[in-house]
């Protein structure tokens, strides 16, 4: 009776190691011919995916994350040994500075001369000496308004999101930068400054606004903006664009006193096991046809000049999209916090949210 | 004896899983819970409950939270009862029938909460159709709270069911034909004999709400700021494990607390079962 | 004044279960809206219906999904199941030390149960899919002890003692007499088990290996730019079927109940 129950018990052990090994080899199966590629959240055409599979017989291991903060925790883990990560200009700073950046070749990227040479420059604040990124697209933060509810002279400066008259009609961006961005261009200081007395100054602007707030989005913005339940948003000008394709009413604009620029590129992270898998990759992301697809997906605007030239002149008009160069002069990169900084900042974010 | 002693043998992989997989990660937490980050001891991550932005908030999440558990109390006894009375035989229906809403997404379904309560939404929409004034409750705590009565409500009916059913309906019969009226059959037999099930819906409604984080980041648009954003934000956003980790070592002593003391008023066999 | 309670009471019923699946109706509707917007009505459509099986990623991630929810919430119930044997037949003591154990899943906020179950993987082995059924089966196990120890807590010793005397051998009293009594409580168990699997993000998101993607880790990466209107057809179509089978079973159950009469 005994020897049955034990049987039982090894049984049910064995199903259970049988498992691990049979993912064990699962992972070691991993050839040459693999390539673990992470990016943001419907940041890429699946065609475009299913095309570079085709074409280099490469099998695409294809990670999303939704925000930098999530995908920064994770990598930092150590859990997943990426090739080849798209993420935002001050988070590719820092990770740079930790020494997990790997220097790109960009001999092999034949490609690579499609690249607006204004952003790879533009890109100098977070990759000083260009040697680690590849410009995937870029944009701007500023306001989606809704032209019925709010006029055009109203929204050219920052301070509209702290007038009375717009109560439970605004929504701030939910993220600890862009949102001290905002208070910061309007004093007029530096949008990375570690002077505590300039952060101190923005987050008592901020605690003032918060009773104007309808809400602190990040996701969905547009969709709230759409619906017209909120007459005014501070984001990014891709989730602008994304927003005036529903509702006709909806304008975007980047105040006078100038916003952030934000830059999305390609590296190669230390944990990168196919780097030739991942030179391809990035020479690929930057091929026309690809970068065209991948444009009229995302709706970003793309720093890929081929791209630009075969457009129509409403699209290359369109400022939503596309930055005028008067609007980029007005705009600023995020360089990356050191760790006082940071810390100092999310405390004070803490306490603009429990305010 | 020997018979019992063989038999807790079944529970064997279980407590090696048990070692494994949650008490190990358990250790990982607090290593990281008492570090400074550079490898020296503090306990200064724990005592970081104490700052008033962290009190504030676990305040906030334990308002937050007991107001949705009395709400879902409130709402879930009688829809308990009227099902113990319907007399269905098919007990695995009902549980069943809570639990089915759960095959949509989560996330989906609070986005779906969204759509309905927002200004424009369909309960705006529906009020004003009948003529009745607009509200505007999405993103405030009402939002959270409403939030979270939904996701939490089929844990405080479930438990309360299970226990009204096993009364033994001669009991309430035997009190009726004595004399006693509804009312005083409720307060006297019913209520005192679904106790069991009452506490532990509690417990399963409390524990959840009050380390919640989702709901609150959707349905409250980002101005309300629970115990459970915090520690997120943390582990997120501020990059800061060790933080994040003191914060929830103390979270769960807090919920740990606050169980003993319910199953303190519990004084059945089950003590020290979540459902 | 009887007809009346009758009446108040299937009203009060029937809104509870308006305010449980007024967000589902509102995601049916959503599945037929002409529009890539959720809050613009573009017109009635089938298309994200047909749509759906030509769309290899969602196609995948609901394989995926369904892989990972049946073995973990399986692997659980198996493993649950004999653990709630086991403690039911400890001493006291050592009962209430596994059961304070077993709360410890439930406690924690996901985010932390997720991020120290991948330190540990990460340790220990790599992670893939097998390692989001580890982590799932660790959530999940709770619920089935939870869910079938009461049932065994409220049968007799005596059965299975006078089954084991009459010569039944453990594995035959297990079958004959325990499982029978129990058997509901699995069942509930094992779907409560299944349910949250299936809902799971946080601790998927970071105990999945790379490519792994389940349709809840699909949907949270697509928040930002816009769901894809297939999802909400995807999840209609699963809710239905899960609708349809619960309806039939209660039917099948139903006769069989009025056979016995």
């Amino acid at each position: 009776m005994k020897k049955k129950l034990y049987s039982l018990i090894s049984i049910f052990c064995l199903t259970l190691t049988s498992c691990f090994s049979f993912t064990a080899c699962g992972n070691d199966a991993e050839s040459a011919d693999t390539l673990v590629v992470l990016n943001y959240g419907k940041y890429i055409e699946a065609d475009v995916l299913k095309r570079f599979q085709k074409e280099t017989g490469i099998t695409v291991k294809y990670e999303e994350y939704e925000s930098v903060e999530d995908m920064y925790a994770k990598y930092k883990a150590g859990s997943i040994n990426y090739d080849v990560i798209c993420t935002s200009d001050y988070m590719i700073e820092t990770l740079r500075k930790e020494g997990e950046l790997i220097p790109i070749d960009y001999n092999s990227l034949q490609n690579y001369k499609n690249v607006d040479p204004a952003i790879i420059e533009a890109s100098a604040s977070f990759d000083p000496n260009h040697k680690y990124t590849v410009p995937y697209f870029y944009g701007t933060v500023g306001i989606l308004y809704n032209t019925e509810k709010v006029d055009e002279e109203t929204v050219s400066s920052w301070n509209c999101l702290w007038n009375p008259e717009y109560k439970n009609q605004i929504v701030m961006i939910n993220s600890q930068r862009d949102a001290f961005m905002v208070p910061l261009k309007m004093l007029g200081y530096d949008i990375n400054t570690t002077d505590t007395a300039q952060l101190d100054k923005a987050f008592d602007m901020l605690c003032d606004e918060k009773k104007y707030v309808y809400a602190y989005l990040m996701d969905e913005t547009y969709e709230c903006m759409v619906s017209e339940d909120a007459a005014m948003a501070v984001c990014y000008s891709g989730e602008a664009a994304m927003g005036m394709e529903y509702n006709d009413k909806l304008a975007y604009v980047v105040p006078k006193e100038g916003g952030n620029l934000w830059v999305d590129s390609w590296f190669v992270p230390r944990t990168c096991k196919h780097y030739d898998a991942a030179m391809k990759w990035i020479d690929f992301m930057c091929e026309e046809e690809a970068a065209t697809q991948n444009f009229e997906y995302v709706w970003y605007a793309t720093p890929n000049l081929t791209v630009a030239a075969g457009m129509d002149d409403e699209t290359l008009a369109d400022e939503t999209v596309f930055p005028t160069k008067e609007t980029l002069s007005r705009c600023d990169i995020y360089s990356a916090y050191d760790d006082k900084t940071l810390d100092y900042t999310t405390t004070l974010w803490k306490k603009l949210k429990a305010y | 004896m020997i018979n019992r002693l063989r038999t807790s043998f079944l529970a064997m992989p279980y407590a090696i899983w048990v070692l494994i997989c949650t008490i190990l990660p358990l250790f990982y937490i607090l290593g990281y819970a008492i570090n400074t980050g550079d490898g020296s001891f503090t306990l200064s991550n724990l005592i970081a409950i104490t700052d008033p932005v962290h009190l504030k908030s676990l305040g906030l999440s334990i308002q937050i939270a007991l107001i949705t558990t009395i709400i879902c109390l409130i709402l879930a006894y009688p829809v308990a009862l009227i099902l113990h009375n319907l007399k269905i035989s098919n007990k695995g229906f009902i549980v069943f029938l809570f639990i089915l809403p759960m095959w949509m997404n989560f996330m989906l379904r609070i986005l779906a909460w969204q759509n309905i309560l927002s200004n424009n939404g369909i309960l705006n929409s529906i009020l004003s159709a009948l003529g009745l004034p607009t509200i505007h409750i999405l993103y405030t705590k009402a939002a959270v709270i409403l939030g979270m009565v939904y996701d939490f409500l089929p844990y405080m009916i479930l438990p309360i069911y299970n226990s009204l059913s096993k009364i033994n309906d001669e009991v309430i019969e035997a009190a009726s034909d004595l004399g006693s009226s509804w009312l005083n059959t409720f307060f006297k037999i019913t209520l005192p004999l679904s106790k069991d099930g009452i506490i532990s819906g509690i417990i399963m409604v409390f524990v959840p709400a009050l380390s919640s984080f989702v709901v609150s980041n959707l349905l409250g648009g980002g101005k309300v700021l629970l115990i459970g954003n915090v520690i997120e934000q943390e582990f997120t956003l501020a990059r800061n494990w060790n933080l994040g980790s003191g914060l929830s070592i103390i979270l769960m002593l807090f919920v740990l607390a606050s169980m003993s003391i319910m199953n303190k008023v519990d004084d059945s066999e089950n003590g020290g079962m979540l459902i | 004044m009887k007809k009346f309670k009758k009446g108040a009471s299937y009203t009060y019923l029937g809104l509870i279960f308006l305010f449980l699946y007024a967000p589902i109706l509102v995601l049916i509707v959503l599945s037929f809206n002409n529009s890539m917007s959720r809050t613009v009505w573009g017109g009635f459509t089938l298309q994200w219906y047909l749509n759906l099986p030509s769309n290899d990623t969602i196609m995948d991630a609901l394989f995926t999904t369904l892989r990972i929810t049946l073995s973990s919430s399986i692997l659980a119930t198996i493993l649950g199941t004999s653990a709630a044997i086991g403690i039911n037949r400890m001493k006291k003591h050592h009962a209430a030390i596994m059961l304070g154990a077993t709360n410890i899943p439930l406690l924690n906020a996901d985010i932390v149960t997720g991020i120290s179950l991948m330190l540990l993987f990460t340790r220990f082995t790599s992670l893939g899919e097998f390692s989001v059924v580890l982590a799932h089966i660790a959530f999940s196990v709770p619920y089935v002890i939870f869910n079938v120890l009461p049932r065994l807590q409220s049968m007799s010793d005596a059965c299975i003692e006078a089954a084991m005397d009459l010569g039944a051998s453990p594995a035959y009293a297990f079958y004959k007499v325990i499982l029978p009594e129990i058997f509901p409580g699995v069942l509930s168990g094992f779907l409560m088990a299944f349910t949250m699997s299936l809902d799971d993000f946080t601790i998927t998101y970071f105990t999945k290996g790379a490519g792994v993607n389940t349709l809840s880790t699909m949907l949270y990466t697509e928040l930002r730019k816009g769901i894809q209107p297939e999802l909400y057809a995807l999840s209609t179509l699963l809710f239905l079927l899960a609708f349809i089978m619960l309806i039939a079973t209660n039917f099948k159950g139903m006769n069989k109940k009025e056979v016995v009469r």
